[in-house]
């Protein structure tokens, strides 16, 4: 296989990709009601796209067509959803009790601000004063059913069961670094947008905006379905637990991705293991073109591609990350040299992608 | 058979890793099968025979992966942490020897952990006998299954990846011996089929079978003070599943076995496991659904580095499968 060398300009992070990446980050998708992103997406997307369209479960489908002949259908996905909470109940006038949608650990919500339904109400979860507290009862977590949000009279009365709600954290760039709630996707989301402005031609592009992630990869199945592509890849944000140990002289064995390393490549999570072929694509093509890359520590987690590559009679697939700290959780850290980074790999490697890269040796 | 079983249980072969085994297999089959080919995740799909009015589309899958581990760090020193692909135990892990797809060897140590505590797998190690991490023939990502030499015993055998080689074996013996059928069979050997059932999901996809049966390895209540109460022994016969966790059989299939082990004579056995799952409930959901079966070679010690069957429960499984396949199967 001989890899080619970028002909075109490739992909920067500059102000207009932050700027993007700043009104998904503060949008409102919580899994099941993903419109607030999914207008941005389809704003973004229809003047870059041979067609879009959006599927029954509210996926958006993108795709952007190459030049010649037998070209592979390349399927990119990263989902539009967040983890949030969604408001079960009033009780008494300005005080709802809430439930958790996707993955959030109980103990990071007791104190903190959040924005309620489409037009982003403003409300708190309310925790104790701590002069009011006992030291045993510091001690335990709070369990979301005892938790309320308190939104107050007027604002209280424009909410109902059923609305979703988010941290209300608002993006900041700081430096190298940029501070954001739902980092976790929105920079998969917004790195398939400029990888669309880029498109490469000797492919097929299937860009798919999918649903339902957090809550068990739901979009991506019936994506992957409807577009049955050769084969897959999965754009996500990934945990950097790498924060040194200090207490003791052991080295951090259990990091799964560093900050300032790259992008993550995926060899095994707990529902994909990658495809070889895939695999060893992505590496080269970061070797060859001195893009910083690292592997994503395998064991748990997952991705689309979890749904995706066990669709219909199969497809080839890996995932691909951007590390940030904190997921799921008010705020993450993500680094733009990662993302930017992230950007590279992937448009090179699409540029890399040939037909015989499925009719070669498996090597898995 | 025999030394076909242990070519086949010394290969490593872990989930998503099958490229060695699925070449071996690939050779020992290309005279017995009319059309081979290798599927998207990796299946090997033999197909044999052709359907006649009295028969039907058939899938029968034995699954060539096995439980293995993954290199996720590799320690200055060259100690090399991991984490597992597949149910493993670290009780089956401690002092035990590994070999690695790139032929590299090693042995799993443990961390000191206070006594009375549970090991973890993450409290592990493997040591390939380096010093430092530069020097090590490994690097994460890397992937390797337990290695311990299959071992005759006479009327048991033992290897350590009998689950599921031993059905690889059956399956293999059973398109050999298979003179005629009314069938159109599709002998598939699944990858991944301990992460989930993964392999046989996408192959049953592809096939769109009229009905289906897996092969696979079921434990045995043999033993003493067995963890559940199983009625499967070594040595009664080939089990025929009732159900398992994940899956209840057709009992119209449950039939048509008992019916076809009867009428040849062969021993059998019912089997009804209160855990585990295997490629029959992927062939069982596949599209509108499929019914399914599941053919059983009773074992102790699964998922460590020694199980054991019995030699002439996998000669009648041949023997059970050759006949249920040579008939029509009756729904």
């Amino acid at each position: 296989m001989t890899l080619k060398t970028e002909q075109k300009q490739p992909p920067k992070i500059g102000e207009d990709q932050l700027g993007l990446l700043e009104k998904l980050c503060n949008a409102t998708a919580v899994s099941g009601d993903e419109q607030e992103v999914r207008q941005i997406v389809i704003e973004e997307v229809t003047p870059l796209a041979d067609a879009v369209r959006i599927d029954a479960l509210g996926n958006v489908l993108v795709t952007k067509r190459g030049q010649g002949k037998d070209r592979l259908r390349v399927m990119l996905a990263s989902h539009m959803d967040e983890v949030g909470m969604m408001i079960v109940k009033k009780h008494e006038d300005e005080l709802f009790q809430f439930e958790l949608v996707g993955g959030i650990d109980e103990r990071q919500l007791p104190g903190k601000a959040v924005l309620v339904g489409k037009d982003h109400l403003p409300g708190v979860i309310g925790a104790k004063p701590i002069h009011m507290t006992t030291k045993s009862e510091r001690k335990n977590k709070i369990e979301t059913s005892s938790l309320r949000i308190d939104l107050g009279p007027e604002i209280g009365e424009k909410v109902k069961a059923g609305d979703r709600a988010t941290f209300a954290t608002r993006f900041q760039v700081a430096g190298p670094s940029i501070i954001a709630k739902a980092l976790d996707n929105r920079l998969g989301v917004a790195t398939l947008i400029e990888l669309l402005q880029h498109a490469p031609e000797n492919i097929d592009v299937l860009a798919a905006f999918t649903v339902q992630e957090e809550v068990g990869l739901r979009g991506a199945r019936v994506a992957a379905y409807g577009l049955n592509p050769d084969l897959a890849i999965a754009v996500d944000s990934t945990p950097a637990y790498d924060l040194p140990h200090w207490d003791d002289e052991d080295e951090n064995t259990q990091y799964n991705t560093n900050l300032d390393c790259g992008p993550a490549i995926y060899i095994m999570d707990r529902a994909t293991i990658a495809d070889q072929r895939l695999v060893h694509l992505f590496i080269d093509t970061a070797e060859e073109a001195n893009i910083p890359y690292q592997l994503r520590q395998p064991g748990g987690g997952g991705t689309d591609a979890g749904a995706i590559h066990r669709t219909r009679s199969g497809i080839p697939s890996i995932s691909v990350s951007v590390p940030s700290r904190y997921c799921h959780t008010a705020a993450g850290v993500a680094r733009i040299v990662d993302w930017e980074n992230t950007v590279r790999l992937l448009y090179a490697t699409l540029n890399n992608i040939t037909r015989d890269l499925l009719t070669g040796e498996r090597r898995g | 058979m025999k030394s076909l079983v242990q070519r086949l249980v010394e290969i490593p072969g872990p989930s998503g890793f099958e490229y060695k085994i699925r070449d071996v297999i690939q050779d020992e089959i290309s005279d017995f099968a009319d059309e081979i080919h290798v599927d998207a995740l990796g299946n090997l799909i033999a197909k044999k025979g052709e359907k006649n009015t009295h028969g039907m589309r058939v899938m029968l899958s034995a699954h060539i992966d096995e439980i293995g581990l993954m290199v996720t760090h590799i320690s200055d020193k060259g100690f090399i942490r991991f984490t597992n692909i597949g149910g493993v135990s670290p009780f089956t892990c401690i002092g035990g020897r590994v070999l690695f797809m790139n032929g590299t060897r090693g042995v799993i140590g443990i961390d000191g952990i206070e006594p009375g505590q549970t090991p973890k797998l993450s409290d592990l190690f493997i040591d390939v006998g380096v010093s430092c991490k530069t020097d090590s023939p490994v690097k994460v990502g890397d992937v390797c299954g337990f290695e311990r030499p299959f071992l005759d015993l006479g009327k048991r055998w033992v290897a350590k990846s009998m689950d599921d080689r031993i059905a690889a074996v059956i399956a293999i013996e059973t398109m050999k011996r298979l003179e005629k059928t009314p069938h159109e069979i599709h002998f598939v050997f699944s990858t991944q089929e301990e992460v989930g059932i993964r392999g046989a999901t996408t192959a049953a996809y592809g096939i769109d079978p009229d009905v289906g049966f897996a092969i696979d390895v079921t434990r045995s209540g043999d033993t003493p003070r067995p963890r559940s109460k199983m009625a499967t022994a070594l040595g009664d016969g080939p089990a025929i599943k009732i159900r398992d966790s994940s899956f209840i059989a057709d009992p119209r299939l449950v039939d048509c076995m008992i019916n076809a082990a009867e009428e040849s004579g062969i021993p059998y056995q019912l089997e009804v496991l209160e855990a585990g799952g295997t490629d029959g409930r992927a062939i069982q959901l596949t599209r509108s659904g499929v019914p399914a079966g599941c053919v059983s070679v009773a074992c102790r010690y699964v998922h460590s580095p020694s199980e054991m069957v019995d030699a002439d429960d996998v000669e009648n499984a041949v023997k059970l499968l050759v006949k249920l396949l040579s008939e029509p199967i009756s729904l």
